[in-house]
């Protein structure tokens, strides 16, 4: 089997995972709207916190998985591993995008405004962008071997400026709510909301792995007809 | 370690020189900084708020804008006549090249700063003489945090195609943590409040510093590999 069918076979793997991924979707819309309490100060507006929040983790898990393959990258020197980490960050968009699109849409009603730059918000902000510039400067470089070594120095920069840029918004000042579930105590919500939510973090989870797996077959397929064009020539 | 500096020296000469005798970058720069500066000014509204209210942040968005126009040289000046490849030949170490190129943009930058300061306190009216040595100071910490990072991008994006788009957008996430500790810390200092208020954030440009310099010069040789 050559490296382009194994990327085939890949890719429909891939699209299995994400059909399985967005029925699961669907099964949590239903249970969100119909199954799950309303909460009790902010009405039904807290809904979308079943989709804000999973898309939030996943991006952020997208994103540091991007860091780690990078530190990775440098190591092994492996091009499956550059490939992999550039399709972490492309998902780790989408997810970004979702989750600042969602996050207003509940802001105006309970926060009574779109937009305000509070840390979480502004850290989520300025990660996405500098991903969005890291794809931006992937799409400008030809070679592979360089696009890989200039995306993983960036993907590493990257890493370690989070901290730092949070830092520096939270210093500056902070309104968003309280993390409610990542917290050392127990979760401060009630049990169907949980279990909602955990439903839909668990496909988050699969659609990223469906994503990731269709995107990093598409990028080997890429690489292995670019290849063939330039053996044609020559 | 001496072999090092003295090589990286020798290439910050050699920047400096080119550029001496052109001043092309030099001189876009400044003046680049001096109409950003006199554009923000009118950037209020005159009986809202005044013009030391924007003082600080106006500073800072300038040096910004101008370091950039100044390490977008740094690389491409190597592009032409594909000089980057007579350096990558030259029996030194990789960390010269970048400690050299590092050395040259921050003169370059400090240059431009120090002659843009005095028109930024003409402009702004600001009263600056007895927290001069602060100010430089802060301008110091910050613009070293600029131009480790600037380097090592401007070294990345002289491969790519629109290099000089390219080094904004992958620059300013970077800049963000020094340029708003560095108003933070301006401000305060323009306000003469007192040291305390402003040592969270001297704190952070300090740890900014180090983690960015030591990192930029790590990752530096692997932006110049085959």
């Amino acid at each position: 089997m050559t490296k382009a069918d194994q990327a085939a076979s890949l890719s429909v793997k891939g699209r299995i995972i994400t059909g399985l991924a967005l029925a699961g979707m669907m099964g949590v819309y239903i249970r969100a709207l119909a199954y799950t309490p309303i909460e009790q100060t902010q009405g039904p507006a807290q809904k979308i916190f079943y989709l804000h929040a999973p898309a939030a983790m996943t991006a952020l898990g997208a994103f540091a998985a991007t860091g780690l393959a990078s530190i990775f990258y440098l190591w092994l020197r492996d091009q499956r591993v550059d490939l992999f980490a550039a399709a972490s960050a492309e998902v780790g968009v989408v997810m970004s995008v979702i989750l600042l699109t969602t996050g207003p849409i509940w802001g105006k009603p309970i926060w009574g405004t779109w937009w305000s730059w509070d840390a979480r918000l502004t850290s989520t902000l300025f990660i996405f962008l500098l991903f969005v510039g890291y794809l931006v400067m992937r799409g400008a470089l030809e070679e592979p071997v360089i696009r890989a070594q200039h995306s993983s120095v960036i993907g590493i920069m990257g890493l370690v400026l989070v901290p730092f840029i949070h830092l520096t918004v939270y210093m500056f000042r902070t309104l968003h709510p309280t993390p409610v579930i990542l917290k050392p105590s127990e979760p401060s919500m009630d049990s169907p909301m949980l279990a909602t939510f955990l439903l839909s973090l668990a496909v988050y989870a699969l659609l990223y792995i469906g994503l990731v797996v269709q995107r990093y077959a598409l990028a080997v397929l890429r690489e292995a007809r670019s290849e063939e064009a330039a053996n044609g020539i020559s | 370690m001496a072999r090092v500096l003295s090589a990286a020296f020798t290439i910050a000469v050699k920047d400096l020189a080119i550029e001496l005798r052109t001043k092309t970058a030099f001189m876009s720069a400044l003046v680049f900084a001096i109409l950003v500066l006199a554009i923000l000014f009118f950037a209020r509204d005159p009986t809202a708020v005044a013009s030391i209210d924007i003082a600080p942040g106006a500073l800072w968005v300038t040096f910004t804008f101008a370091a950039i126009v100044g390490l977008n040289r740094s690389f491409l000046l190597e592009r032409e006549n594909r000089a980057l490849d007579g350096i990558l030949l030259a029996p030194i170490p990789r960390s010269s090249i970048f400690l050299g190129k590092l050395l040259a943009n921050l003169a370059f930058v400090f240059t431009v700063e120090f002659i843009s300061l005095p028109i930024f306190v003409l402009f702004y009216n600001v009263e600056v003489w007895s927290r001069l040595p602060a100010l430089i100071a802060v301008i110091a910490m910050t613009t070293v945090a600029f131009v480790s990072v600037g380097t090592l991008l401007s070294s990345m994006v002289v491969r790519t195609r629109f290099a000089e788009l390219m080094l904004p957008l992958l620059l300013l996430p970077f800049l963000v943590p020094p340029v708003v500790g560095a108003v933070q810390v301006t401000s305060r200092i323009l306000a003469a409040r007192p040291l305390s208020e402003m040592l969270g954030w001297l704190k952070l440009l300090v740890a900014f510093d180090i983690v960015f310099f030591v990192l930029s010069l790590l990752l530096f040789e692997v932006t110049l590999e085959e």
